[in-house]
């Protein structure tokens, strides 16, 4: 009797959940034509031949990709996605999580510490922008103090890349430019996993390191070998909320140092913008919008993927 | 212990989320404001869409249109002008709007390619001709100018005002000190900067962060080089950008940037104008909008503090910026619009509008006594120069062949590979 009415519970929806499903209809519906419609919309342009002002629709094939491959722009662009991005999610991580252990070690004034670090992520990209264009200007900011000890670092005008090579069109290295806008970024983001990793060490029980202590592990060891396994969940999760910012990212480059002397700061994201609206080329535009979904989806669909197997 | 972190990482997404959103308000906003600009339309209101927002030029506007009110108290007017990027944010929304068959009443859009490869060519502009002749401001403009506004012998759009893009200013106090005449030749120029930089002093003053700069610099060049006639020919695609000529301005090019400040990648124009204003550089090559930002913003005083000059061998060339309005096809009620193209292209709007903006009348017979001393100047050289178009500010050729060209000076700038540069030039060259 009772696994009978489980059974029937399972096939028709209660009330509430068909209340659910009304209030949910209308922003899925939204969402399907707003965002899936537009992202088809735009893989549609990408293989057109629209590059005037006039929408032209006729089909191009791969061509504006094609053409984006073997642009020294665009390759300029996707190694200095590939390094800042590198860069960025690995100081975010190490820094947030050594300041979330510091901070944990039962502080006094504690929050004091947590919210000064929090704080920089209450700004927008663009306030970090136009802050650290000046900072690490090298005729302003930082380079006041540094002259007095000998060293004047260009910041984000140095045109060098580190340990090039000749690769396509372009060197491929380090741009030494865009370590100043890791700077920048690191700067901003870093309270924000720092916050996580707080969370996730609060969420350790004392227990599971009092039974370690026990067992004759030193400090160190309780941390490496308890700690941090615990903490992997939340290491995924920075990554994968770094990535997407890091990858997509406009608003701080756009304001701090634009495209670069020889595009040593240009990411995808400005390259679309001033090439759809400036230069009036919305099929190359649109191809790099989809190039950038493409690259955000690496990090993200498996991510969804092992959530969703976690679920069932 | 899952569900927590699930909730945390939602947290997390909730704050990138609000974080983010920041920009997409941005947007909305450009949507909003086009939304409502769009409804006052269908009112009976013209709407007059520009990218005036900043000092002097706002003041300009809103003078335009207290004049146009004073003779038309029945016709509502709007002032949808959309802010940032030097008119990058305005024509992305106006864009958008034209191709959705939303047009503005009117719209502020460069005379030359910008308007004729722009919108005349997409088909979405109503030709003036008519309206010229009933007003009879055939002869009140320079022929030059009237040609940079026509296509296929018809005209389209009404100039406001006119800019100047081949100047060089310099700080007067540092070429007294180092006894330094006005170059009037290239090797008077190189000769000026050798000796400056001797003395210390950054000879150029460059500000390329946004790209444009650079390519002012090198389109001088181009002009001092092949002559206003030839100039032209080269952007109509009758001379090949594989003329030996243009190698040799690519080369003159090179030559100048080794004058220029280590810093310019970080500087915007107006941050390499102030190395002139503090006497750190000598001369900085700007449109002459640079005037306003001397005299007004950093408390300069025009012959005192700070001269001008032509482009070395450009002297008696005029590189022209002018801001034009039309009539785009589909506006509800272009009689009222025209009546503001009236007032517009009136010595009395002009002189209104232009004073304040800081730039000249686009026609010959304004008021002189209304300008101050580097107007007067120019003036008198806009009535009796040659005018040619200019590249850099989308006069000379397409947007898209600007943009490539812009990518191809701000590699060159770095790199000083002369053969790559001109190869991309004649690469980007199937764009005209």
């Amino acid at each position: 009797m009772e696994k009978e009415i489980q059974i029937k519970r399972k096939r028709r929806l209660t009330k509430d959940q068909w209340t659910a499903i009304a209030f949910l209809i209308p922003s899925f519906l939204l969402i399907l034509v707003f965002v899936y419609g537009f992202i088809g919309w735009t893989g549609y342009v990408s293989l057109s031949n629209w590059n005037t002002l006039v929408p032209d629709f006729s089909f191009a094939g791969l061509k504006n990709y094609i053409f984006l491959f073997h642009d020294f722009r665009f390759q300029a662009d996707l190694r200095n996605t590939l390094f800042f991005t590198v860069l960025f999610i690995g100081l975010v991580i190490i820094l947030g999580m050594g300041i979330a252990i510091l901070i944990d070690q039962k502080l006094k004034g504690e929050s004091i510490f947590r919210n000064i670090f929090l704080f920089p992520m209450a700004l927008s990209f663009i306030v970090t922008g136009v802050v650290w264009q000046w900072l690490l200007n090298p005729s302003t900011g930082f380079n006041h103090f540094l002259s007095k000890v000998g060293i004047e670092p260009k910041w984000y005008t140095d045109t060098n890349v580190l340990a090039g090579f000749e690769w396509g069109n372009i060197e491929f290295g380090l741009p030494v430019a865009i370590i100043a806008v890791v700077i920048a970024a690191v700067w901003q983001m870093t309270g924000f996993s720092l916050a996580m990793y707080l969370a996730g060490l609060r969420g350790i029980p004392e227990e599971l390191r009092e039974a370690a202590r026990m067992d004759g592990a030193s400090e160190f060891q309780v941390y490496r070998k308890v700690v941090l396994p615990m903490l992997l969940p939340i290491t995924v999760s920075v990554i994968i909320i770094m990535a997407h910012i890091s990858l997509k990212i406009f608003d701080l480059i756009y304001a701090m140092t634009g495209s670069g002397a020889n595009f040593v700061t240009d990411v995808p994201g400005v390259y679309m913008f001033e090439t759809t609206f400036r230069g009036n080329y919305y099929a190359n535009g649109a191809a790099i919008a989809i190039i950038m979904l493409l690259l955000v989806a690496i990090f993200i669909v498996p991510y969804l993927w092992n959530s969703r197997k976690g679920d069932q | 212990m899952k569900k927590a972190y699930g909730f945390i990482l939602f947290l997390a997404l909730a704050l990138v989320l609000a974080a983010c959103s920041s920009d997409s308000s941005g947007k909305s906003d450009g949507d909003s404001e086009s939304k409502s600009g769009d409804s006052d339309s269908a009112g009976g209101k013209v709407e007059i869409f520009s990218w005036w927002t900043g000092a002097g030029e706002e003041d300009g506007l809103l003078a335009l249109i207290d004049l146009f009110k004073e003779k038309h108290p029945d016709i509502e007017i709007e002032n949808a002008a959309v802010a940032g990027g030097a008119g990058t944010n305005a024509k992305a929304v106006l864009a958008t709007r034209m191709q959705g068959d939303d047009p503005p009443s009117t719209f502020q859009v460069h005379g030359g390619a910008e308007l004729n490869e722009g919108w005349v060519a997409a088909g979405k502009m109503e030709p003036l001709d008519d309206f010229y002749e009933e007003n009879e401001l055939m002869d009140k403009f320079p022929e030059e100018l009237i040609d940079l506004v026509s296509k296929d012998g018809k005209i389209y759009s009404v100039p406001v005002n006119i800019h100047r893009g081949n100047v060089l200013f310099y700080n007067m106090k540092v070429f007294e000190e180092n006894g330094i005449e006005v170059p009037t030749t290239f090797d008077e120029f190189l000769a000026a900067a050798d000796k400056l930089q001797a003395a210390g002093i950054t000879p150029l003053a460059l500000g390329d962060k946004e790209g444009w700069p650079a390519t002012q610099v090198f389109e001088n060049i181009l002009l001092g080089v092949l002559g206003p006639d030839d100039y032209k020919k080269l952007f109509a695609g009758e001379i090949g950008f594989d003329d030996k000529r243009v190698k040799e301005a690519v080369d003159k090019f090179d030559k100048i940037l080794d004058y220029a400040n280590e810093d310019h990648a970080s500087r915007n124009w107006q941050d390499s104008a102030q190395l002139v204003a503090n006497g750190e550089a000598a001369m900085i090559n700007m449109g002459d909008w640079a005037k306003g930002y001397f005299n007004n913003d950093l408390d300069l005083e025009t012959n005192k503090d700070f001269g001008y000059f032509a482009f070395p061998e450009t002297d008696g060339d005029f590189m022209v910026i002018t801001d034009t309005f039309g009539l785009p096809k589909g506006v509800e009620n272009p009689d009222d619009v025209k009546e503001f193209l009236k007032v517009l292209g009136s010595v009395e709007g002009q002189d209104a509008f232009n004073p304040l903006k800081g730039s000249i009348p686009a026609r010959v017979d304004a008021d002189k006594s209304k300008y101050d001393e580097y107007g007067k100047d120019a003036m008198e050289d806009f009535n009796n120069s040659r005018l040619v178009p200019s590249l850099a500010h989308g006069s000379a050729a397409s947007e898209g062949f600007l943009t490539k060209v812009n990518q191809a000076v701000n590699i060159f700038v770095t790199q000083r590979d002369a053969d790559n540069f001109t190869q991309a030039l004649q690469n980007a060259a199937s764009e005209l």
